[in-house]
């Protein structure tokens, strides 16, 4: 199928912020259930040589998601957060932490808008927020698929610095 | 402190000096007459700039000019045309995925 939408990426440098934003045909509340449905959000989220698990997925205010994604070698990563509010079929404010990181903490707040666009379709904007510039270019350099392996060799060479100060 | 091509075009003042010596060499002092910034301070960005690739430094006589390396920012577009394709991936997974959505919709409402 050809794919006519463009995703667009804003990344203004030196800013904590980033844009995702597509357009979808199809309309807002099926694009809404395409995100906020677990049955479906397997079936397109993540990487796309990993599979997706969701161990939660409260879709509610105040409830608690963590999804893994797997590398065909077994390897997991988890990612958490809350939802702070869903007002369907337009809005989801939630935090997002990855959990493969060297030090925990590194919180992101996503804002989704679904708005509605004319001939039934669906235009989508996720404003995340990091906490420091470094943040959200880190995650930028390491992208999605490469992200989570560069993570993994990240704490590799964490433990070994670690390794190597104890031997001393 | 990171010493990357992020790091060094997060600071306005330096994305300022990129400018300036993009088109032409400038040295020290020339840059640092466009700042109101002290020159210890504009000397600081340089240093930063240089450390992350974007400026080298050539010396013609007595004089130390600053040229700009802007192939180095291509590293920033890379990585973000990179991080978009990935999430370009994902939509176009979804894509598919509405269409099947929108196709059963419209089986259901016909049997009606």
């Amino acid at each position: 199928m050809e794919h006519k939408n463009k995703t667009k990426v804003i990344a203004e440098p030196g800013k904590q912020e980033l844009f995702i934003i597509r357009e979808f045909d199809a309309p807002r509340e099926l694009v809404f259930k395409a995100f906020t449905d677990a049955d479906l959000i397997v079936q397109w989220l993540g990487p796309c040589d990993m599979t997706m698990r969701i161990e939660s997925h409260e879709m509610r205010n105040g409830g608690w998601w963590r999804y893994f994604h797997k590398t065909k070698d077994g390897m997991e990563f988890g990612f958490h957060g809350c939802i702070h509010d869903i007002t369907a079929p337009s809005r989801i404010i939630r935090t997002f932490e990855f959990e493969g990181l060297p030090e925990s903490g590194h919180v992101v707040l996503e804002t989704a808008h679904f708005e509605e666009l004319p001939k039934q379709r669906t235009k989508f904007t996720i404003q995340s927020v990091f906490q420091s510039v470094a943040d959200r270019d880190g995650m930028v350099q390491s992208g999605m698929e490469g992200g989570v392996v560069d993570s993994h060799n990240k704490m590799d060479e964490l433990f070994e610095k670690l390794l190597a100060t104890k031997s001393k | 402190m990171r010493r990357d091509v992020f790091q060094a075009i997060a600071d306005p003042t330096r994305r300022e000096i990129i400018n300036l010596i993009a088109y032409k060499s400038l040295n020290l002092n020339a840059i640092a007459d466009n700042f109101d910034v002290s020159r210890p301070a504009i000397s600081q960005h340089i240093k930063i700039l240089t450390e992350c690739g974007l400026i080298t430094i050539k010396k013609q006589g007595r004089e130390r000019y600053c040229e700009a390396r802007l192939q180095q920012l291509n590293e920033v577009s890379n990585w973000i045309e990179q991080y978009r394709q990935s999430w370009e991936k994902q939509f176009n997974k979804l894509d598919d995925l509405l269409e099947g959505l929108k196709a059963k919709e419209k089986k259901s409402t016909k049997k009606k």
